[in-house]
């Protein structure tokens, strides 16, 4: 099987009262602030190299984002996945979904021939969750979001668990076909210095607009439908009331209170 | 001079980290509460290739060399100084057998140690000599194809635990008079002894071992002859220490990290205390050890990449590190007031831990006499 996992590479959630936003476009100014990948990545790029195990094929890792991501692909190839692909080019930067979704797209039909892609169901940053569906209708092929489980694939078709509004569903799907993954579809493995030293000897390619083809208007903040109308900290504000008395007082008090809210 | 690590040790770096915070820290509090060897870990740790960092390709190891392990060692030992002593006194044991040993030793033994499936430790000290080994009184005597071992060995590091035990013992008088040799503990006379109970290091086996009539082959003696004192030294004295100055880091490191959490957390007086001098001024001492200690091990450590002779620089290297550990482990504890003393805070661990790294692979006062000795020589 071929498979390809798409990353998103995020500023590390430690720094991220360190970021700051371009008061134009609202974009996050990430330069100076190392990106991680997301626990959903590396959950997508676990079940990539699990499906390789069990079926034999290629794992290719590859994600739209500044040139410093590399560090991020290689850390995907140290992982276990057999190539990556490095999608970068000022024109890309401040992309919507859509933007990248189309650059993801076009990256992958590059790649000769694919059987599955993978993604996470949302990214550790903008966490909007379309990423994974856009690449699959740009593609043309169908997509099962929130997958707990790939449960078999055989004869051609991909068998899921994934969440519903209230419980699971059960979906075959004919391959290919893009899946998102949750957090409950695995704990990802860790990387051993076998892995480190290997990553250094797996091919890691770098593509910008014009190898992709991409015409500028229809990538980056110009050529992204949607844009961010603001960005802000909400303010937690909570109610205080400092209760006095004995503790079993108090804490009847608590339970009356709390009933009262519950109507 | 170049002072940034690779893309690779930082990958390395970031990769031992994951498994650090992931693997092991998980198991740090029933080990402390139980003084059990987590034996799943050492297996985990082995599938890593943590254990074969020093063990040639060609063997099964990852043969990174000894910046990565010293890296490697700050890493693990940042989140538990027990699991980074039991993977430093593997590989001591291990090492004897990479420097030393002929063919037939290295294709028996490494490719299983290589994958962490056994595990090796060293055993020189005896209650008659430590620092000084000459001191030991372990004998080994040829009978036929057979080398006799008699003696007790205490304080060894996975005394109890371990599979393959590199010994040094007398087989004549004088300096050369040692020989080192491969023991199983499956061999007829192994005996274990006391095992140890310590304030620090919980869940890395301490204990006394025991040669009565030890049947050891002859096919398992490492070197010739009189090798011992050779082989062991090495062995200790440039990866022993290294061992133990990386073990430091990493109590270090966890130090700062903690003190400085704590700081920023404990209000006084409507702020944090971070923000009063006193505590900054303790802050910057433990900063200050750290990266010293860093420069001092990461140059060694280099140093034995490159083949260039440094024992001494390993002295240096394991004398700061590992004093810096205990002073800058005191200097969290009084950071965390009253709390420090407290078991639920880690700094009291850090505290305890530390204290050990001072005595193993030579005390303190041997590094000085160790410095001593180039200084009086190269100053003059």
């Amino acid at each position: 099987m071929d498979i390809i996992i798409c990353l998103k590479p995020a500023p590390d959630p430690k720094r991220w009262d360190s970021i700051q936003l371009d008061p134009v476009t609202r974009a996050l100014q990430r330069e100076g602030i190392q990106s991680v990948l997301g626990p959903l990545d590396k959950r997508a790029l676990e079940e990539g190299l699990r499906l390789k195990e069990a079926h034999g094929g290629k794992v290719t890792v590859m994600a739209m984002a500044p040139p410093s991501a590399r560090e991020n692909l290689v850390e995907a190839l140290a992982m276990g996945a057999d190539e990556g692909y490095l999608l970068s080019d000022r024109a890309f930067a401040g992309s919507d979904t859509w933007a990248t979704s189309l650059v993801l797209s076009t990256g992958i039909r590059k790649i000769a021939g694919f059987d599955m892609i993978l993604c996470g169901s949302y990214s550790l940053d903008g966490s909007t969750g379309h990423v994974g569906a856009q690449v699959a209708e740009f593609l043309g092929i169908l997509n099962v979001s929130q997958v707990v489980a790939v449960e078999n694939i055989e004869r051609g078709k991909l068998r899921t668990k994934s969440l519903a509004e209230s419980g699971y569903r059960i979906l075959e799907t004919p391959l290919p076909a893009l899946i998102t993954v949750t957090r409950e579809i695995n704990t990802p493995r860790f990387t051993s210095l076998f892995g480190v030293i290997e990553a250094e000897n797996k091919p890691l390619i770098t593509w910008s607009a014009d190898d992709l083809g991409v015409a500028p208007g229809k990538v980056g903040f110009r050529g992204s439908p949607t844009q961010t109308g603001g960005v802000f900290m909400p303010e937690m504000r909570r109610k205080a009331e400092m209760l006095s008395g004995e503790p079993e007082e108090m804490v009847q008090e608590i339970v009356r209170k709390i009933r009262q809210a519950l109507g | 001079m170049e002072f940034q690590f690779s893309a690779q040790q930082e990958l390395l770096r970031k990769s031992v980290r994951e498994f650090a915070e992931g693997a092991i820290a998980p198991k740090v509090q029933h080990m402390e509460e139980t003084d059990e060897v987590p034996w799943d870990l050492y297996k985990e740790m082995g599938k890593q290739q943590y254990m074969g960092i020093l063990i040639p390709k060609e063997f099964g190891g990852s043969a990174l060399g000894h910046l990565a392990r010293m890296i490697m060692l700050e890493e693990v030992g940042r989140i538990s100084a027990a699991a980074a002593m039991a993977v430093q006194i593997f590989h001591l044991g291990v090492v004897p057998i990479v420097d030393f040993g002929n063919e037939g030793q290295k294709k028996k033994y490494l490719p299983a140690l290589a994958k962490g499936e056994r595990l090796a430790t060293i055993a020189v000290t005896e209650a008659t000599g430590g620092s000084d080994p000459t001191g030991i009184q372990t004998t080994a005597k040829l009978q036929g194809d057979s080398y006799i071992l008699n003696g007790r060995k205490c304080f060894i590091t996975h005394g109890h635990v371990a599979d393959t035990i590199t010994i040094m013992a007398r087989t004549g008088e004088g300096p050369k008079g040692f020989s080192a040799f491969i023991v199983e503990k499956s061999f007829a006379g192994f005996k274990l002894g006391r095992k140890e109970k310590k304030f620090g290091l919980h869940g890395c086996n301490t204990g006394e071992i025991a040669m009565e009539n030890c049947v050891v082959p002859r096919e398992n003696l490492l070197g010739s002859e009189g090798d011992g004192l050779k082989v062991s030294m090495s062995a200790i004295s440039e990866v022993g220490r290294a061992g133990m100055a990386g073990c430091g880091l990493g109590v270090i490191n966890a130090c700062l990290e903690a003190s400085v959490k704590f700081a920023n957390e404990r209000l006084l007086g409507g702020k944090p205390i971070s923000q009063h001098q006193a505590i900054q001024w303790m802050i910057s001492d433990i900063y200050m050890d750290l990266e010293t200690s860093r420069l001092l091990s990461y140059r060694a450590s280099w140093m034995k990449d490159q083949k260039i002779r440094c024992d001494v620089d390993m002295a240096m290297a394991k004398f700061y590190a590992t004093e810096a550990a205990v002073r800058c482990s005191k200097k969290a504890v009084d950071i965390h007031g009253g709390y420090g003393y407290m078991m639920e805070y880690p700094v009291q661990r850090y505290y305890r831990d530390a204290e050990i790294l001072i005595a193993s692979a030579g005390t303190s006062e041997i590094q000085r006499i160790v410095m001593a000795r180039k200084a009086l020589t190269s100053f003059k």
